[in-house]
């Protein structure tokens, strides 16, 4: 059975001798050109005068083009529509496209973006959080609010208080390919994209708009991406629609990719945020209210940073039952890089301020910060799987623009009307009224407590910091609880193609995209299972918006859970074919028909698969179908702040030890050992790389991963040189990783868990040993800003140490 | 200019190459070789690794910031020519795929480049081999996995290139003497060594450079000449070379190198080309400063010997004039006490904030000479004078290391940027001292010693 079989990634051939094909890579027709934008210098602003002569003049462009040459839509956004492609008399941000040159090489068009004389009457930016709290800068009215109880009263009438804050850096994609697109113009008007998105129909969707076309005039094809981490989810609009406006202006292929330097000063990032919280609690350390104001600089502009600002709000209770809670959510406007997804999509910000207000009780009490942990947790699922509350939502959808985008997370989302979610009266309810009912951590944190020597090592630290002044030691347990699913509801929906070709192979399309996660191979295994056949006669192909049309961005962890249960809806549409005629032809029962081993059994007889599919064809019977999928259960008022957004948890913990030099400030992770919720594995190979990597990842934006923007908001790490992403020697020295042997209490394929983006947060636990073993210098509590770089390890240290 | 160089194989002759053309654009653009990646386009990220074989040996480089004529005589194999001519997977690549060493893909050619490389030269340490390619999917373990599986595998014939030599043309002078005299006839030229500094100027600033002599071929400046009395080091003396020759005379230096960059990039970066360019945060200067180096530089057939720290005259500006070049650094022997500490915002391939060398001589309980140099506290590369002045003669114990560690502020004033702040560069590099004290007195004072 190819299903939760751990075999490698599929293209892991073709990426080992390098003919894996990404968007550069692509050979393209004679007389391609090259895009590169010009930028702008400053970070607010009036254009005043724009002299593009030396630009027009230097060796090699062919054209360029302003926001005034721009035939239809000059828009890139996925959500408001307030994002140009080309600037339009102002700028918000350093880094702004302001015009593009179109030259014949991609050096040509980089040295003549280079040229432009542009004057600017310059305005004063908002960059900051305090800036954009006086200005009131912000999307939406005012903050939004999630409450469940009276926190305010709960806090006050609880035996002890914590209160404080915490800075939370944003984080760089640093996906090893950059942004790219290539545009080939086609008979009729007609635009082919290869695009490295993790959003296609995103991508056809701004192409149709600025071409003016609809979007059956545009096809795209993103074959894999070097990366996405959600950076790809919106971010690559701009290169699509830039080469396809290029394209259609000179009749000629258009490639654009940002050098690493423009990608990193152009594209959006995760989200930075400062969160404030209070929490009341009693000796045992048991949470009776928490309140928490979560601040967010969103950039220039909206891009998805309403869902990704909900996204931390539901995360702020993580593991833990929260009596009361309060959580005010400011979306703010500044004069930065718009931020955008990025894997947790603001679920790892929400759900480290909650690590923070358990990591501080514990301080607090001096009790061992498990257990407090513990003591808070969801109460246990029951172990029968229980279908989640919620009733009926009616809803009447308000009448959507014509151009309403309504394919990203992003989009325009319909005012509910009528009562809205029923909220569930059950104890065990987060703040945002949905019933926890799948809670894994219980027998998850045991096992890993005893596996990991916890009790042990966290004795031998405290031996270590004892004897040692120059080299402390920490360590540090974080669990996950991660909730799976698009909190815009209409996007839980996916489709896929398949088709069974008359020898036996199959040939299969589906709406997600491959960015390396391994989601081509996890289906492939589903089409393989189904038919019962082996992997090699199943060919997945590149994502296609003419093979598969409407799909969601490949995000929110939800690759193989939508695209899975789709492919395995037409593979079963075609094997009941199959059946039914075999059944017909041998006088049997078509629900006896059995495909396995490579063969169909029908009755006493057996034929090969080839063989069956071959007796079909000449039975005149449909050999492709397609498949659809819709999430079942979800329904959600992100107004109100009620509902089930989530169809199920994803759960994970890790334990993380360190050492820190009190002298710097330099810190290591010495070991980590992390038990993952997978459910029912599609490929434990796969995910327990998902579950390292993400890991690593989480780490590393927690630690060395800082980004510094100076007075002018000019992005100061905009290279590798500058902005350090984990090195080889940065994982564990000792790194133990392990599924947890379960399954999906919800019906998902094969009862596996999304694993995209869950393991990320489990480098929360890095960033509380550190936080452990800083607190070993002192008596206070090291209140830890993130990104913990040596020196912000260091500021603490000295605080707890000399007071300063 | 025209060279000739070895391609997976087979011989490749150009003519008229641009002397800034990046091996890497010239791989993707012209001959359609796309398995090589760029991804930072600055020697950072190790996407675009490939193997270059010359009569040392072959080393693992970066070709986005290797110009093509530095390839001169020279073989090249890059990842479409380390699978076997009939296609047979090289062991790394089958490592890599049985050991799920690649997600998302884009970073692999570089790392069965690196591992190849570091495969058949025999090369067991896979974290300081790698540490010059980046991966943002995997979190390296499942690399490593492969890296350890393949290790014992024979290494495959097609592997061994034989580099094929080439003729010697006035821009790429075979010695130190022909490049004195193209030097002095081309005052304005940019010379180029290593490209991993001047290598940026052309891919990210977008300069023309020409004329450009490369060193490359200077045979005589790569020797390290290690006498009774006196270490002279050649200016084209590569950072891996000098990591082996300094991790045995001066472990402490050594171990600074091992974190210097990366490999590919320690394999082109020169000793010359780390003084010459006078950055006040290159790793080398506060170590040979340190060290009491002479700095010998020559001009047409003149020859002259500074001591290092004279060479920095202010930021941007150093002691040398128009044809004149850095011929070779040199120390005298001395008994190994130098101790270098390297504080950066991740451990392997980063720059220093602040990179504080001490060579802290102590006779029965008395410091009877101290020579401390530091980079990233100002504008070039500086001796402590104050601090050694406050040690000198008095007893190493607490008290004159607190006493030392006030006179810091008469020596520094650094600044901030994106890699550190001012106090916090001011208060490590303090620290340091403390940290030297400690260390002496067998105390563990690194991070990267300690275990789980």
């Amino acid at each position: 059975m190819s299903v939760a079989a751990p075999l490698p990634h599929d293209a892991a051939r073709l990426h080992v001798t390098g003919s894996a094909r990404y968007v550069d890579d692509i050979p393209t027709p004679a007389g391609c050109l090259h895009l590169a934008f010009g930028t702008s210098p400053i970070a607010k602003g009036a254009i005043t005068a724009m002299d593009l002569d030396a630009v027009r003049r230097a060796p090699g462009v062919v054209a360029v083009l302003t926001a005034g040459d721009l035939p239809f839509a000059n828009d890139v956004s996925p959500s408001a529509h307030d994002e140009p492609l080309l600037a339009t008399g102002e700028v918000h941000y350093v880094g702004q496209p302001v015009f593009l040159v179109v030259a014949t090489s991609h050096l040509a068009a980089r040295r003549a973006a280079r040229l432009g004389r542009i004057d600017y009457a310059e305005g004063t930016p908002i960059l900051t959080i305090e800036e954009a709290l006086a200005a009131d800068s912000r999307f939406e009215d005012g903050p939004r609010i999630y409450q469940k109880g009276d926190a305010a009263a709960a806090i006050a009438a609880a035996p002890r208080r914590v209160a404080g804050v915490i800075e939370i850096g944003g984080q760089e994609h640093f996906y090893l390919e950059g942004q790219a697109a290539l545009a080939l113009p086609q008979e009729g008007g007609d635009m082919a994209v290869h695009s490295s998105t993790q959003h296609p129909t995103e991508i056809q969707h701004k192409v149709a708009e600025a071409l003016g076309v609809p979007m059956h005039g545009v096809r795209v094809e993103t074959r894999r991406m070097g990366g996405g981490f959600g950076g790809k989810e919106s971010q690559g609009n701009a290169l699509a629609v830039g080469c396809a406006v290029a394209a259609r202006l000179t009749g000629r292929a258009c490639k654009m990719r940002y050098d690493r330097d423009d990608d990193m000063v152009i594209t959006g990032k995760r989200h930075d945020f400062r969160i404030r919280y209070e929490a009341g609690f009693d000796d045992q350390g048991r949470i009776a209210g928490v309140s928490f104001v979560q601040y967010t600089r969103c950039g220039w502009a909206l891009d998805l940073s309403l869902p990704v600002a909900d996204r931390a709000m539901l995360h702020a209770d993580n593991a833990y039952l929260l009596p009361a809670a309060r959580i005010e959510s400011h979306r703010l406007r500044t004069n930065t890089q718009s931020a955008t997804a990025f894997r947790g999509f603001g679920g790892p910000q929400g759900m480290l301020g909650i690590e923070r207000v358990l990591d501080h009780i514990a301080h607090d009490l001096g009790e061992d910060p498990v257990e407090v942990r513990r003591r808070n947790y969801y109460a246990a699922a029951r172990r029968e799987s229980v279908g989640a509350s919620g009733g009926s939502i009616s809803t009447t959808k308000k009448q959507l623009a014509a151009s309403a985008d309504l394919a990203g997370r992003g989009a325009v989302e319909a005012e509910p009307r009528g009562p809205g979610p029923r909220v569930s009266e059950s104890a065990q309810t987060t703040p945002y009224g949905m019933e926890v009912t799948d809670f894994e951590l219980h027998g998850m944190t045991e096992r890993l407590l005893e596996t990991s020597d916890y009790a042990e090592r966290r004795a031998a630290v405290a031996e270590w910091n004892a004897r040692h002044e120059t080299i402390k030691k920490g360590i540090a347990f974080a669990p996950v609880k991660f909730g799976i699913s698009f909190t815009l509801t209409h996007l839980n929906q996916a489709g896929a193609l398949v088709h069974v070709y008359q020898d036996g192979s199959v040939h299969l399309n589906h709406g997600g995209t491959e960015m390396g996660q391994g989601l081509f191979q996890k289906v492939a295994q589903v089409a393989a299972d189904r038919f019962g056949i082996p992997l090699e006669a199943v060919k997945i192909t590149a994502t296609d918006t003419a093979k598969v049309p409407n799909t969601s961005a490949t995000a929110a962890s939800s690759g193989s859970d939508l695209n899975g249960m789709a492919v395995k809806a037409a593979c079963d549409i075609i094997r009941e074919r199959m059946a039914d005629f075999l059944a017909e032809r041998h006088q049997a029962e078509a629900s006896e028909v059995r495909f396995e081993g490579g063969r169909v059994h029908v009755g006493s007889e057996s034929y090969g698969f080839a063989e069956a599919a071959g007796l079909a064809y000449l039975g005149r019977v449909s050999l492709s179908a397609t498949g659809f999928y819709r999430t079942p259960k979800v329904e959600w008022d992100r107004i109100r702040g009620h509902g089930r957004p989530f169809f199920y948890f994803a759960y994970g913990a890790a334990v993380t030890e360190v050492a820190v030099d009190v002298l710097t400030g330099e810190n290591r992770i010495l070991r980590a050992d992390i038990l993952h919720d997978a459910g029912a594995s599609l490929n434990p190979a796969l995910d327990i790389g998902q579950v390292e990597g993400g890991y690593v990842q989480g780490a590393g934006w927690l630690t060395t991963e800082e980004l510094v923007w100076d007075e002018k908001g000019q992005l100061r790490t905009h290279a590798p040189s500058t902005y350090k992403i984990p090195a080889c020697s940065d994982r564990p020295d000792v790194f133990n990783v392990a599924l947890w042997d379960g399954q999906n209490r919800e019906e998902t394929i094969y009862r596996s868990k999304a694993v995209g983006e869950p393991p990320f947060m489990l480098g929360i636990s890095a960033f509380l040993a550190l936080s452990d073993a800083v607190a070993a210098c002192g008596s206070a509590y090291p209140a830890l800003d993130a990104p913990a770089t040596a020196e912000t390890v260091w500021a603490a240290i000295r605080r707890l140490r000399d007071g300063v | 200019m025209d060279i000739t160089f070895l391609l997976n194989g087979e011989t490749v002759a150009l003519s008229g190459v641009s002397p800034t053309t990046t091996l890497l654009d010239w791989l993707r653009e012209e001959r359609h070789l796309t398995g090589t990646k760029e991804g930072c386009n600055e020697g950072d990220c190790g996407a675009c690794t490939v193997m270059v074989t010359d009569a040392e040996g072959a080393r693992a480089l970066n070709a986005c910031i290797l110009f093509l004529p530095q390839l001169h005589g020279k073989a090249v194999r890059t990842v479409e020519g380390i699978a076997g001519p009939d296609g047979a997977l090289h062991p790394v690549q089958q490592a890599m795929i049985d050991l799920h060493g690649s997600q998302c893909g884009f970073c692999t050619p570089g790392f069965v480049v690196s591992m190849a490389t570091a495969h058949l030269n025999g090369a067991r340490d896979h974290d300081d081999q790698l540490a010059g390619n980046l991966c943002r999917c995997t979190g390296y373990a499942p690399i490593v996995r492969a890296a350890e599986a393949a290790a014992d595998a024979p290494v495959p014939d097609w592997m061994r290139d034989a580099a094929p030599g080439g003729a010697a043309q006035p821009f790429l002078p075979a010695s130190s003497d022909a490049l004195a005299a193209i030097y002095a006839a081309h005052p304005e030229a940019t010379l180029v060594a290593g490209a991993t500094d001047v290598g940026l100027w052309v891919t990210k600033q977008l300069r023309d450079l020409e004329p450009v002599i490369f060193l490359g071929r200077c045979a005589d400046l790569k020797r390290i000449e290690i006498s009774e009395e006196r270490v002279r080091i050649g200016a084209m003396v590569d950072m891996n070379a000098l990591w082996q020759a300094m991790r045995k005379l001066h472990p402490s230096y050594g171990e600074m190198i091992r974190r210097y960059a990366s490999v590919q990039v320690r394999g082109a970066a020169t000793v010359g080309g780390n003084i010459a360019n006078g950055s006040p945060i290159g790793d080398n200067p506060p170590a040979l400063i340190a060290l009491g180096a002479s700095l010998h530089l020559r001009k047409g057939d003149a020859r002259r010997e500074i001591a290092l720290e004279e060479f920095f005259l202010e930021y941007g500006k150093q002691d040398r004039s128009p044809g004149e070049f850095v011929e070779a650094v040199s120390f005298a022997r001395q008994p190994d006490r130098l101790r270098c500490y390297k504080l950066s915002k991740r451990f392997d391939q980063d720059i220093s904030a602040v990179c504080g060398c001490f060579n802290i001589a102590v006779e029965d309980g008395t410091v009877t000479e101290a020579r401390i140099a530091f980079g990233g506290m100002a504008g070039i590369p500086k001796r402590a004078a104050h601090v050694e002045a406050a040690l000198v003669g008095r007893p190493w114990d607490a008290a004159t290391v607190a006493a030392a560690q006030a006179e810091f502020d008469a020596d520094f004033t650094p600044m901030s940027d994106m890699r550190a702040s001012a106090r916090y560069r001011q208060e490590t590099a303090r620290a340091m001292l403390m940290r030297c004290f400690e260390e002496d007195r067998g105390a563990p004072v690194s991070v990267l010693e300690v275990s789980a």
